[in-house]
C-alpha cells in the first residue's frame, strides 16, 4: 500500500472526529429537552418539593447545560449510559447483549438484497426491455412503496399461517430449544461453533422471514443503483474501444465495466445502511425480535429516557462507522482517489 | 427548418409512452377525493365500536371486515386518507419551504452562510433518519404536531443540498448580472431570477418525498408514537391487525396497509412522471 493512501485513510478517519462530536452533542441535546421536569418525573407522582429538588441535585440537573454535557461526556468515556429504570439494568449492557441479534438480522437482510440486488441490476443493464429490465422496474417501484411492517405481515400470514412452512413469528428460536451458548452473540455463527446444527437450522428458518422483509426494501435502491450505473458505465468510450479490441462480452462485462460501476453503488450503501437501521425497529416490532430496537420501544413506551438515548447513540455511532467503512473500501478501491490525495 | 412538436402532441406522447402516468393521475384523483369527501360519504361511524360484532371477515355489509372493536375497515381506512395525508403534506411544506429559503441562500451568498448550512445538514445526515425521527417525537412529546416537525427535519437535508446545488448554478447565470446591473438588489434577485429557476427540480422532488413522508408518518404510528388511538390511521390500523395475523384474521391489518401502499405507489409514479416531463435528462 502507498503511503499517499495511509494518508487519505487517516484524513479520513480524523474527518469523521467532528461528526462524532457533533452526534454525542445532538444526542445529548434531544433527551435535554424533554417535555416536563425529569426530576418530577423520576421523584414520582406524590413527591413533595424538596424531595424533587433532592433527585434534581442527585442527577445533576440543577447545574448549567455545558457542565451537564461534560458530565454526559464523562460519564461515555467510562462507558455509562446510565440505567433503565423499568429494568434497573445499566443500558449498555442491555444494548451490548441485545446488539448482536439486530445485527444478525440486519446482515442477513442486507446479504439477501445484495445477492438478488446486484446480479438483477447487471441483467437489466445488459438486457434493456428484456424480462429481467421489466422485472427489475417493478421491483424497484414497487420496493420503495411497500411500508415495511405491513410486508412482514403479509409474509406471516402466507408463511406462516397459510403455508406454515416458516416458524412462529415470535424471537429468535423455537421455545423447545436452548441458545447456543454464547460466545459471539450471533446464534448462527455460536452454534456452529457449538457443532450444535439443530439448533443453526432453526434459527436461520426464524430468520428468514424478517431478513426478507428488511432485503425487500434495500433491495429497491441496490438494484437501481447497479442498473443506472452500469448502463452509465457500458456507454462509456473504454467499453467501446475493449469491445472493438476483441475482448470478450464477459471480460469486457466483469473485468471492465462491473468494477467501475459498483463504485457508485458502494456509495448508495451509506444510505441504504440509514433505512435499514432505522426499519429494523419495525421489523423488530413485527416479528418479537429481541433486538436493540424493541428495547427502544419497550422504553419509549415506558418514557424510560436513559435507554431511548442509549439506543440513538449506538445507532449513530454504528451508521457513523458503516460510512466510514463505505469511504475506506471506496479508498481501497478506487485508484483515482489516491492521486487527488 | 426543424420541425417542432404542438406541446399538446408532447403530453401525448409522453402519456403513451408511460401509461402507468395515466394511472397514476386517476389514482391521485381518487385519492384527493377521498381525502376532501369521504368522512361524508363512509356507510359507518369509524368510532362507533359493537363487540358483538368483532373481527367480521369482509362481507356485503362491512365490505373490508371489522375490526376487534366491531369497528367498520373500510370507513376507517377511507377517513384515515386525510390525516395521513394532511400529515405528510405539512411535513413536505415545512420542509420545502424551509430547505429551499435555506439552500437559496447558502447556493447565493456561498462563504461562511454556505459552510454553517452544510455542517447542519450534515449533521442531521448524521443519524440513521428514522431513528432521529423516532428521538425528536419522544422529546418533543406524543403529538400529531411533533411528528410533522420530525418528518419535516429528517427532510430538511435533501431540499438544502438539491436548492444549494441548483442556486449555485444559476447565480452565475447571464440575466442574473442583468438583472443586478438593472439595480435589483439580493433578496430581490434570489426571490424573483433564482427562486423560479430552482422550482422544476423542487416540484418533482416534493412529489417524490410525500411518498416517504406518508411511510415515515404511518411508521411512526404503528410503533406508537404520534396519533393516539382510536383515531383511525393507517399505521395504527396495521399495528392493531398485527396481533390477529397469526390467527388469520388478515383484513384488519391487510386493508389499510394496501391503501397505504396504493397512496406511496401512486406518489412515486407522479413524481417519476413529473420528473420526466420537467427534467428529462434525469430519466432512469
Amino acid at each position: 500500500m502507498h503511503s499517499s493512501k495511509l494518508q487519505l485513510i487517516a484524513r479520513r478517519l480524523i474527518g469523521a472526529l467532528p461528526s462524532l462530536f457533533a452526534v454525542i452533542l445532538v444526542t445529548f441535546l434531544i433527551m435535554r429537552i424533554l417535555p416536563g421536569d425529569p426530576a418530577a418525573f423520576f421523584a414520582g407522582a406524590a413527591a413533595t418539593p424538596e424531595a424533587v429538588e433532592e433527585v434534581r441535585v442527585k442527577l445533576g440537573l440543577d447545574r448549567s447545560l455545558p457542565a451537564q454535557f461534560w458530565d454526559y461526556l464523562t460519564d461515555l468515556a467510562q462507558g455509562d449510559l446510565g440505567q433503565s429504570f423499568t429494568t434497573g439494568q445499566p443500558v449498555l449492557q442491555e444494548l451490548v447483549d441485545r446488539l448482536p441479534a439486530s445485527l444478525e438480522l440486519s446482515a442477513l437482510g442486507l446479504l439477501l438484497a445484495v445477492m438478488v440486488g446486484l446480479p438483477l441490476g447487471v441483467l437489466a443493464a445488459t438486457r434493456p426491455n428484456s424480462f429481467a429490465d421489466h422485472a427489475c422496474r417493478l421491483l424497484t417501484t414497487t420496493g420503495v412503496c411497500l411500508p415495511t411492517f405491513f410486508t412482514g405481515l403479509v409474509l406471516i400470514y402466507v408463511f406462516y399461517y397459510l403455508l406454515g412452512w416458516a416458524p412462529a413469528p415470535l424471537g429468535r428460536l423455537d421455545l423447545f430449544l436452548t441458545a447456543p451458548e454464547r460466545i459471539t452473540g450471533f446464534y448462527l455463527i455460536d452454534s456452529l461453533l457449538a457443532g450444535d446444527l439443530e439448533v443453526f437450522w432453526a434459527s436461520f428458518t426464524q430468520l428468514l422471514m424478517p431478513a426478507i422483509t428488511l432485503g425487500l426494501f434495500a433491495l429497491a435502491p441496490l438494484a437501481r443503483m447497479t442498473r443506472a450505473s452500469l448502463l452509465g458505465v457500458l456507454g462509456s468510450d473504454y467499453i467501446r474501444t475493449a469491445t472493438a479490441s476483441g475482448l470478450s462480452r464477459t471480460t469486457v462485462l466483469y473485468r471492465y465495466a462491473l468494477r467501475n460501476a459498483l463504485l457508485p453503488v458502494v456509495n448508495t450503501m451509506g444510505m441504504v445502511f440509514s433505512y435499514l437501521l432505522g426499519i429494523n425497529v419495525l421489523v423488530e416490532k413485527v416479528f418479537a425480535w429481541p433486538g436493540v430496537g424493541s428495547y427502544a420501544l419497550e422504553a419509549l413506551i415506558a418514557s424510560d429516557y436513559a435507554p431511548v438515548q442509549g439506543f440513538v447513540l449506538a445507532m449513530a455511532l454504528l451508521y457513523l462507522l458503516l460510512n466510514l467503512s463505505v469511504d475506506l473500501v471506496n479508498t481501497l478501491l478506487d485508484p483515482r482517489l489516491e492521486k487527488n490525495a | 427548418m426543424k420541425k417542432f412538436f404542438k406541446p399538446t402532441q408532447e403530453w401525448q406522447h409522453l402519456l403513451l409512452e408511460n401509461p402507468l402516468t395515466l394511472l397514476a393521475i386517476g389514482l391521485f384523483i381518487l385519492i384527493l377525493f377521498t381525502a376532501l369527501f369521504g368522512p361524508l360519504l363512509v356507510p359507518f361511524d369509524p368510532l362507533e365500536s359493537n363487540t358483538a360484532n368483532a373481527l367480521q371477515p369482509p362481507s356485503a355489509e362491512y365490505w373490508f371486515g371489522t375490526d376487534q372493536l366491531g369497528r367498520d375497515i373500510f370507513s376507517r381506512v377511507i377517513v384515515g386518507t386525510r390525516l395521513d395525508l394532511a400529515i405528510a403534506l405539512a411535513a413536505v411544506l415545512l420542509a420545502a419551504g424551509l430547505g429551499t429559503t435555506l439552500g437559496l441562500y447558502a447556493g447565493f451568498y456561498g462563504g461562511h452562510l454556505e459552510r454553517w448550512i452544510g455542517r447542519g445538514t450534515d449533521i442531521i445526515m448524521a443519524f440513521p433518519l428514522f431513528v432521529l425521527a423516532m428521538a425528536i417525537v419522544a422529546a418533543l412529546g406524543n403529538t400529531v404536531a411533533n411528528v410533522v416537525y420530525a418528518s419535516a427535519i429528517i427532510n430538511l437535508p435533501f431540499y438544502i443540498r438539491l436548492i444549494r446545488s441548483e442556486s449555485a448554478v444559476v447565480k452565475s447565470a447571464g440575466f442574473i448580472e442583468a438583472a443586478r446591473l438593472c439595480g435589483n438588489a439580493n433578496p430581490r434577485l434570489i426571490w424573483a431570477q433564482v427562486f423560479p429557476n430552482v422550482l422544476p427540480p423542487l416540484v418533482v422532488q416534493m412529489s417524490l418525498n410525500m411518498g416517504w413522508a406518508m411511510l415515515n408518518a404511518a411508521s411512526l404510528s404503528f410503533i406508537g408514537l404520534g396519533i393516539r388511538p382510536p383515531t383511525p390511521e393507517w399505521g395504527i390500523m396495521v399495528a392493531d391487525g398485527a396481533q390477529y395475523i397469526v390467527s388469520g384474521q388478515w383484513w384488519v391489518a391487510v386493508f389499510p396497509g394496501l391503501a397505504l401502499t396504493l397512496v406511496v405507489l401512486c406518489f412515486n409514479l407522479l413524481g417519476d412522471s413529473l420528473r420526466d416531463i420537467i427534467d428529462p435528462r434525469r430519466r432512469t
